[in-house]
């Protein structure tokens, strides 16, 4: 016996518009509605609609020996809502003849499980509820964005009460190991882990249609045989692919529908076949070893790693960058902020300034609005630039630097209360020097070096319990008043000046 | 081989790129080269070639059969106003001049030697034309199999030499008048461009967009025109000059001639619009040309000559200590039928912004590439390239081995294959 894991990643990330440097603080609109708007109606018509009705079609006609499953990115469903309910609702269709299965991902469809933890986990539980609210189902099973996985980020989706998780069977993980099994996390053995037959689903993916590939045409009878071929004792065979396959990467032209439409009937004649959910895949097989993956793997390229989205160093300094700001974000507790947040953190941005392209051709080139990786480089610098001044506009004054601000008083305080202390010292012993004195008082309060300085001088002199006397009320005043020009600029600069001339 | 100038006497990049190919030639075993110029300075490379001066050869004790050749130049200096890619410095108006009928007198100095400036100035016409007197007498002097001639000033002598000796001619376009003049167009550099094109057995265009401009404004046959893209000489380290930068901002550069063809005055409004954002920026326009009072005036009114500096042209060390002090180097050509001075700049580890309407943008990979009239885009280029330092960390990893790939010695064996083609048509 074996079964058929048929998975199908549904995303569309939310491109942005040129941003002009010009356009830092100016505008904070970063989206290009009209490529998103088109692009989207144009993959809902070629390929999310009619191969949602195919799939129904198939259901209806095989009922429940027939399983699909899939993983749709919060931001395309963001994007559904925006552009193509329609799409939105025949997924529900979908899910409501019980035969569908619905994974969890990251919200952004984001590499934030190789940054934060924390964040990882709060986009997870985003868009399991998200899918739950649509679609009335509580995903169990987990894919991370490309399908990147270690041994850590497993233990961690573990942690989260998943049960399974799909990644590719990497050639480089598996060695002489088959994927036809299923599997356990290294660390967590209670992680189910289904590794992705990359032979099988690129056959589909990508080289159905490619006339220069000796087994083109691809017939839904030969794809059969090939599975019938497979060793017996075998027992899964785990198909991954983006849904845009059917129609939008393969072209309706090229008969990718007619296959997926005979596919099911084909596999089905032969006894030995079932299709399965990876829920159902965890529950009833026994995995048959522990998946050793120290290093973050992917289903991207010929290498299977991280290098299309943080090969380079500007895909790096972006990154870094992006999750630098995870801490300010959180304090905005600002819708606009969030979602903007949300959007730049979808992987497709760094795959955009990914530099193999010009050696790894035509898949990338395919999917990239822009020029060059440099373009798409200054660009997303441009709107994280923007970005970054927003969330300091809303929390950078009103809690950091206040915090800096009140420690800058503290100080002052203390310097001006030692100077009062010197001042009645002086007072007392000698008569005549209460001038002098009193002006380079006056001017302390003004300048900040002034008080460094005379802090200087007097401070060795005294000792220390002297110098917790009482502040005076008048000084304090204006020393907060100096220490606060720095930010508010205007407010008080006028004042400082005019006060030390009349202490003077 | 027929040029107009070699280095270290340049006005702009023919030479530099006539250098660079004979040099990669020399590299081609049972290839030699005779490389013909108006005038020698003496202080030329000749490690590798033969260079000769046209100005040494006598021509008195030659009879010359070309009678209606000559006739044609006459003609052209008749109509001819404009001299382009003079040195800018010597711009001046050109009389015109009047030669009457067939009769046509050369001076000569006493043991019959045309005299060559081997600049260009306003008698550059009367130069072509002895100029291609001289290359028939050497065709007919020296023994070789094919003839190469250089952009439109040695077409005539290409023609000349090859009427003389029945040998196949190749020309080398590395710019046309198109390029040149901005679209006003000098008829009588176009007749000349047109018929060496015609009479050629076979041309070398330095970029597809040169190609392009030859089958189409030229009416040339496509199969004739062949793309073979320049190079650029390896860089000469230099002990004990490490410059160091003057001033603590960000340097921009752009240097060539300040000619409407390399587009100085989009720089100047990208400079403009920099500078309203990020004032620690500094703008260098290096060159000088026709267009130079204007960019002042231009600079001056938009109020930003405090950060945007001109140093009039440059050359040699000069040229290598600018490149090593800037930050960035942008070419907003016009039209550039190659452009050799973004892979100098890369050489030096600066990172380029190059127009589209530029050759070199066919090859290059690792440059931000724009259109010249996009100011915006430009703006934004520099501002991303000055302010996110990973990108300017990226320029310099992947530009500078993208650029040492780029070797003379592998567009001389384009050129080679060229040879081989037309020799083996005859």
């Amino acid at each position: 016996m074996k079964t058929i894991c048929l998975y199908f990643q549904v995303h569309q990330p939310f491109r942005f518009r040129r941003y002009r440097f010009f356009d830092i603080g100016e505008s904070h609109y970063y989206y290009d509605d009209f490529s998103n708007e088109s692009i989207m109606r144009k993959v809902a018509g070629k390929c999310y609609l009619p191969a949602n009705q195919a799939i129904f079609e198939l259901i209806e006609k095989y009922g429940d020996r027939f399983k699909v499953t899939y993983s749709i990115s919060g931001v395309a469903l963001d994007q559904f809502e925006l552009y193509a309910p329609e799409v939105l609702e025949s997924f529900k269709r979908l899910a409501g003849t019980g035969q569908v299965e619905f994974l969890a991902e990251t919200y952004s469809h984001s590499l934030v499980s190789l940054a934060d933890t924390d964040e990882f986990k709060s986009q997870v539980a985003e868009h399991s509820s998200r899918i739950e609210s649509l679609f009335g189902l509580k995903p169990e099973v987990f894919r991370n964005t490309e399908l990147v996985y270690s041994d850590e980020i497993g233990a961690i989706v573990a942690e989260m009460g998943y049960k399974a998780m799909l990644t590719e069977g990497a050639k480089h993980i598996l060695g002489w190991k088959s994927p036809n099994y299923l599997y356990y996390n290294a660390i967590n053995p209670r992680l189910k882990v289904l590794l992705k037959n990359y032979k099988l689903s690129d056959d589909i993916a990508f080289r159905f249609s490619n006339q220069g590939w000796n087994e083109w045409p691809l017939t839904a009878e030969k794809y059969v045989g090939w599975l019938k071929n497979l060793d017996k004792k075998e027992e899964i065979v785990n198909l991954f692919m983006d849904y845009e396959t059917f129609g939008e990467h393969q072209w309706a032209e090229t008969g990718i529908f007619q296959f997926l439409k005979a596919l099911p009937g084909l596999v089905l004649k032969n006894k030995e076949f079932s299709f399965s959910t990876p829920t159902e895949i965890a529950a009833r097989l026994q995995p048959v070893a522990a998946i050793h993956v120290p290093f973050p793997i992917s289903w991207a390229d010929e290498e299977r790693d991280l290098s299309a989205w943080l090969g380079n160093d500007m895909q790096n300094e972006a990154f870094n960058k992006l999750y630098s700001l995870r801490e300010m974000v959180k304090k905005t507790n600002d819708d606009e902020i969030l979602t903007d947040w949300r959007y730049l953190q979808v992987s497709d941005h760094f795959y955009y300034m990914s530099t193999k392209f010009f050696s790894d051709g035509e898949v990338h080139k395919y999917f990239n609005p822009y020029e060059s990786p440099y373009d798409a480089f200054i660009n997303y610098m441009n709107v994280l630039s923007d970005f970054t001044s927003r969330i300091n506009d809303l929390v950078g004054n009103t809690e950091l630097e206040t915090a800096q601000l009140k420690k800058l008083i503290r100080e002052r305080d203390e310097q001006v209360a030692l100077l009062q202390e010197e001042v009645t010292r002086l007072k007392e012993k000698k008569k005549p020097v209460v001038g002098p004195v009193e002006g380079t008082n006056g001017e302390n309060v003004g300048v900040h070096k002034g008080v460094k300085s005379i802090q200087d001088k007097s401070g060795g002199d005294l000792p220390v319990d002297e110098r917790k006397s009482k502040k005076p009320g008048v000084s304090n005043k204006q020393a907060a008043g100096s220490a606060s020009k720095k930010v508010a600029g205007k407010k008080t600069s006028g004042k400082s000046p005019a006060k030390s001339r009349k202490n003077g | 081989m027929f040029g107009w100038e070699f280095p270290p006497h340049i006005s702009g990049g023919l030479g530099t790129a006539c250098y660079g190919l004979t040099r990669g030639m020399s590299h081609i075993a049972g290839l030699d080269v005779t490389f013909v110029v108006p005038k020698m300075w003496g202080d030329e490379d000749q490690s590798t070639i033969r260079l000769l001066a046209a100005g040494n050869f006598p021509i008195r004790k030659k009879h010359v059969e070309m009678k209606g050749f000559l006739r044609e130049m006459t003609f052209l200096e008749v109509h001819s106003r404009i001299v382009p890619y003079m040195s800018p410095e010597e711009y001046e108006k050109i009389d015109k001049e009047t030669t009457a009928g067939t009769n046509v007198y050369f001076n000569t100095e006493q043991i019959g030697k045309l005299n060559f400036t081997g600049t260009y100035g306003p008698d550059l016409f009367q130069e072509i034309a002895n100029y291609s007197l001289v290359a028939a007498v050497i065709a007919d002097d020296i023994s070789f199999d094919i003839i190469h001639a250089h952009d439109w000033l040695t077409y005539p002598a290409g023609i000349a030499a090859k009427a003389v000796s029945g040998k196949p001619l190749v020309i080398h376009v590395h710019a046309t008048d198109f390029d040149r003049s901005g679209g006003s167009v000098n008829p009588g550099v176009f007749e000349i461009e047109k018929r060496g094109m015609e009479i050629a057995d076979k041309i070398i265009a330095v970029s597809n967009l040169t190609r392009n401009t030859v089958i189409e404004k030229y009416g040339i046959d496509p199969d004739k025109v062949v793309t073979v893209y320049n190079a650029v000489e390896p860089l000469e380290v230099n002990l004990g000059t490490e410059y160091r930068k003057p001033v603590k901002e960000k340097i921009v550069t752009f240097l060539g001639r300040i000619t409407l063809q390399k587009g100085p005055e989009y720089f100047i409004e990208a400079a403009s619009k920099v500078l309203k954002k990020s004032p620690n920026v500094r703008f260098v326009m290096a060159g000088s040309g026709d267009m130079f009072p204007r960019m002042i005036k231009r600079a001056a009114s938009l109020g930003i000559t405090d950060k945007f500096h001109f140093t009039g042209f440059l050359k040699g060390q000069d040229v290598n200590k600018m490149f090593a002090i800037s930050d960035l180097y942008v070419m907003p050509s016009v039209s550039e039928p190659f452009g050799i001075s973004p892979l100098e700049a890369m050489q030096s580890n600066v990172p380029v912004i190059i127009s589209h309407q530029s050759g070199v943008s066919e090859i290059l990979r690792h440059a931000i590439k724009i259109d010249f009239w996009d100011i915006d885009a430009m703006a934004d280029a520099i501002y991303g390239i000055l302010h996110y330092d990973a990108l300017s960390e990226s320029f310099k990893k992947y530009g500078k081995t993208e650029v040492d790939n780029l070797k003379w010695e592998n567009s001389a064996l384009h050129v080679k294959k060229v040879y081989d083609t037309v020799l083996s048509q005859q």
